[in-house]
């Protein structure tokens, strides 16, 4: 007999009711049994940081994170990000200034400098650098990342 | 020419309808930026079941026996396969064949008597969910006698053994006023892209149709190997590329999993998902690049190059896989590169250990021989007592020495060099990174270990011998574009979106493009070898351009002109002062249109091929600044510069991001990444804490990038050079020499990885 629990939690502000095995990962939870297929896998022992999510404000490895962890939470995945058609000036900045190539380690990214930036709305491009080296990328160089944060994090201090 | 720091910013429209050259916003990115890829792990099909591979755990062992009967005991597993159950099933079959590759060297699907590296597949176990599958597999019992492992290269017999040269090379060592020799290594590391390999099969037993979702790179060619092994006609397979996080040579490829998965959805009747996961990946997925050099160089009294000669040993891990051959035949093929060398001979044996077998890695054999070139090349300049870039000077080859025909094969084709002018483009990188030379006279004067370093590459790209593709016009004025390109994350689908809107004069955003799917496009040949933007791109050009052939002959008769008055305008074509849209000349050759001639067939659309016999040969320089940390022995770049000849830029910022990402890539090559083992063979790079990719905090604040189109290449319409590599390629050798320029080194570095270790011990 399988270890179940009834889980409740809410992404991007949709509650949610989920039956869960103790042992079952919020990454996996969030993609296969809510279909938020947006938050990636890449290694599955918290190195990459292509899983990252939003847990209660605070960025965290879903994979190293247990569906039952997460009762009652409040998750931001990568889908909540643009507003229906628009996408966010985060979300905007990656593409304008070449953040992304095959994209799988972006939504990871994205969640990571959200949760950066609301924290630290005065980070300097140092200091972006340093944070963002929290997860991987093998694609961009990590450059276009680190412009694109510091982008957004200079026009929402002129827009505050 | 085109120089910049970063990516330029998206300009949105093109101006007027030139919109090859211009970085437009990639296609990809909506998608991506919202999470809604389409990437392996992502395909669902209803009623699936789960696999996991059981890998051997020793790296060299005879399989006494495997028990699988505990694993089939537990409540939810479907099936257990081992190597008894795919008897009759060859090994796979290599890709790019020489013709005199070692038969017996060929993978197993299943290893059925003998495991000969950690990560071997044994057995599969297929359950209803995934942790099942992985709690069962954990209970298959192998059991196994233990042999001695093959860990080192050197010293073991060759499984093959590759020549190349021309000259006499004897004579010119013996006449020689200078002669320089080295022993180089380059370490064990490999793509690693992101996202592991995955796969989802379903098999329609009404049909006898089999789908498989997850294949990149090369899907048609794949669907034949599949189709041959299954026993089906691969007309009844349809294998789909969709969006893949990252492939640099190694995802794609035909790996056992490629043939389980499909054959457990047809044995099962089920639809079977796999997800490799990043343990597995790092001992199951092609690891690359570990070679040994011993190379050397014969100079007249001026430094002018007589000869170059080199021995490399290629450690090629358990089994040839679908590369064969391929990368010791690049190494020794390039090896020479954008110099003039007037006698060459290089030997390499390619040993089989028990290893993780190797494929191709970004820039396969040119990073390595690049590396053993122009390190060579400092020490040489050292020696003879001439400037680094002077001796570099008197043996590139001059642009009127174009196009330069080498008595050397590479991939298959002749080398011909077909247009440039290295020493033009040496000069203004150095120049460029003049004040970086007085930086490190600044760092060294503060007490810091400054070094500053160089290298020139050649690459090439565009391997033939012909690529696919069909253009079609929808009455809603919508382009698609079926293409046999695939889509790794490089933007391919931008690109290709370009060169046809283009020629047809519609807006990008208008072009829709479909890569790697074997149905729509069964004849395209895939993206590797910076292939896609001269093979694919070239053939989306001609196909688009017979699309606006056959438009015109539609437009004159809707406008009632003859058909040498039609002029193309825009996304139109016009005549005496009246216009049709193209979307209107589609709509006219539906079936039932009265502009429709009898006998023609429906529809605004033509498929065509582009051939290509040769390669075209882009070039590039690499310049380093760094500055090293003698009590760590750490390497930090601090300045980075890639110089590159592309011939023609579709769309430049999607250049430059191949190359600042490949420049980061080349960095964990040079400084950080290597798979090493214990003496039984034992993988110690398992996880990424151990194997360390380069992050944020290791790549220079800026790399920058100057990408150049002075030399168009001759050899296709569009003068097109691939962009893939050239980022990657002269990391290692630029990085080698300015460490030991820092270190102030007589002598060589030794090897790749310049890791803390091996650094403090140069640097004591």
């Amino acid at each position: 007999m399988k270890d179940q629990h009834l889980i409740s939690l809410t992404v991007n502000g949709e509650p949610h009711e989920v039956l869960a095995e103790s042992r079952r990962t919020l990454a996996d939870v969030l993609r296969h049994d809510l279909g938020y297929t947006g938050t990636h896998l890449g290694c599955e022992h918290g190195i990459c940081g292509a899983c990252t999510v939003l847990v209660d404000g605070v960025p965290a490895r879903s994979c190293l994170m247990f569906g039952v962890q997460a009762d009652g939470a409040e998750i931001g995945t990568v889908e909540g990000l643009a507003d229906g058609d628009r996408l966010s000036d985060l979300q905007e900045a990656f593409s304008r200034r070449h953040g992304l190539q095959c994209g799988f380690c972006t939504p990871g990214f994205l969640m990571l400098a959200e949760a950066f930036l609301a924290e630290n709305p005065g980070a300097t491009r140092e200091e972006i650098r340093e944070a963002v080296s929290a997860n991987l990328c093998r694609c961009t160089g990590y450059q276009g990342i680190v412009e694109a944060v510091t982008e957004v994090a200079e026009s929402r201090r002129e827009r505050a | 020419m085109s120089t910049t720091g970063t990516a330029a910013p998206a300009t949105g429209a093109a101006v007027g309808h030139r919109v090859i050259g211009t970085s437009v916003r990639r296609h990809e990115d909506d998608r991506l930026l919202r999470g809604l890829g389409r990437f392996a792990d992502d395909v669902d099909r209803i009623g699936q079941a789960h696999a996991r591979v059981v890998r051997s755990g020793s790296a060299h062992a005879e399989i006494l026996g495997i028990d699988t009967a505990q694993a089939r005991g537990v409540p939810g597993v479907l099936t257990v396969i081992t190597g008894a159950d795919l008897a009759g099933i060859p090994p796979i079959p290599i890709r790019l064949p020489r013709g005199d590759e070692p038969a017996e060297s060929l993978q197993p699907v299943l290893a059925a008597d003998r495991v000969r590296y950690v990560g071997e597949p044994v057995a599969v176990v297929v359950a209803e969910d995934p942790y099942t599958a992985e709690d069962a597999a954990e209970l298959v019992v192998v059991d196994l006698r233990e042999l001695p492992a093959a860990v080192e290269a050197t010293g073991t017999k060759p499984a093959a053994t590759l020549e190349a040269g021309y000259g006499d090379v004897a004579e010119a060592f013996a006449a020689a006023e200078h002669v320089v020799e080295l022993e180089l290594e380059v370490g064990r590391h490999a793509a690693v892209p992101l996202e592991t390999r995955g796969l989802v099969a379903e098999y329609d037993v009404a049909a006898r149709t089999l789908q498989v979702w997850g294949a990149t790179k090369v899907p048609v060619f794949n669907r034949g190997v599949l189709a041959r092994m299954l026993g089906m006609p691969q007309e009844r397979i349809r294998l789909h590329a969709m969006d893949a996080g990252g492939g640099f040579g190694a995802r794609g490829e035909f790996y056992p999993e490629d043939l389980l998965i499909p054959w457990l959805a047809r044995h099962l009747r089920r639809p079977v998902k796999w997800t490799e996961d990043r343990a597995e990946s790092l001992v199951a997925l092609n690891h690359s690049r570990q070679q040994r050099h011993r190379v050397a160089a014969a100079f007249d009294a001026d430094g002018r190059l007589l000869a170059l000669r080199d021995e490399i040993v290629h450690d090629n891990g358990a089994y040839l896989r679908t590369h064969g051959l391929l990368v010791p035949e690049l190494t020794i093929g390039m090896l020479p590169g954008p110099y003039r060398v007037p006698a060459y001979h290089a030997a390499v044996d390619v040993v089989l250990t028990n290893k993780t077998p190797c494929g191709t890695y970004r820039a396969p054999g040119r990073y390595e021989g690049t590396f053993a070139r122009e390190h060579l090349l400092d020490v040489a300049a050292d020696r003879i007592g001439l400037d680094r870039a002077e001796l570099r000077r008197r043996n590139l080859l001059r642009a009127d020495e174009m196009p330069h025909v080498r008595p050397l094969r590479a991939l298959g084709t002749d080398v011909v060099l077909d247009a440039g002018d290295y020493p033009g483009l040496l000069g203004t990188a150095l120049e460029r990174t003049l004040p970086w030379r007085a930086e490190a006279e600044r760092l060294r004067a503060e007490g810091r270990t400054a070094g500053f370093g160089f290298a020139v590459f050649l690459e090439k790209s565009g391997l033939g011998p012909h690529e696919t593709a069909d253009v079609l016009v929808e009455p809603s004025g919508l382009v698609r574009v079926h293409s046999g390109g695939t889509s790794l994350g490089q933007g391919i689908e931008t690109a290709l979106a370009q060169i046809a809107a283009d020629r047809l004069g519609v807006d990008d955003t208008a072009v829709h493009v479909v890569n790697g799917d074997t149905e729509l496009q069964p004849f395209g040949l895939g993206s590797w070898a910076s292939r896609s933007t001269v093979l694919a791109g070239n053939a989306v050009d001609l196909a688009a351009q017979a699309v606006v052939e056959r438009a015109r002959q539609v437009a004159a008769l809707m406008l009632d002109v003859p058909q040498a008055w039609v002029e193309q305008d825009g996304a139109g074509f016009a005549a005496g002062g009246r216009r049709v849209e193209l979307a209107e000349v589609a709509a006219a050759c539906a079936p039932g249109s009265r502009y429709l001639e009898a006998g023609t067939a429906p529809g605004l659309q033509a498929r065509r091929v582009f051939e290509a016999d040769h390669m075209t040969y882009p070039y590039g320089v690499h310049v380093a600044l760094v500055d090293i940390d003698r009590g760590t022995g750490h390497v930090s770049v601090l300045r980075y510069l890639v110089a590159y000849e592309v011939g023609r830029a579709v769309n430049p910022a999607l250049v430059e991001g191949q190359l600042l990402g490949g420049v980061a890539q080349g960095l964990g090559g040079a400084v950080y990444e290597n798979f090493h083992y214990d003496e039984q063979g034992q993988p110690q790079a398992t996880t990424f804490m151990d194997y360390l990719l380069p992050t944020a905090a290791e790549v220079p604040g800026v790399v920058e990038a100057l990408v150049t189109e002075d030399a168009p290449s001759p050899d296709n319409p569009l003068g097109v050079k691939g962009a893939g590599e050239g980022g990657i390629t002269a990391v290692g050798a630029a990085v080698a020499n300015a460490v030991r320029d820092a270190l102030g080194l007589s002598g060589d570095v030794g090897h790749l990885p310049l890791g803390p270790g091996r650094v403090a011990e140069l640097a004591n």
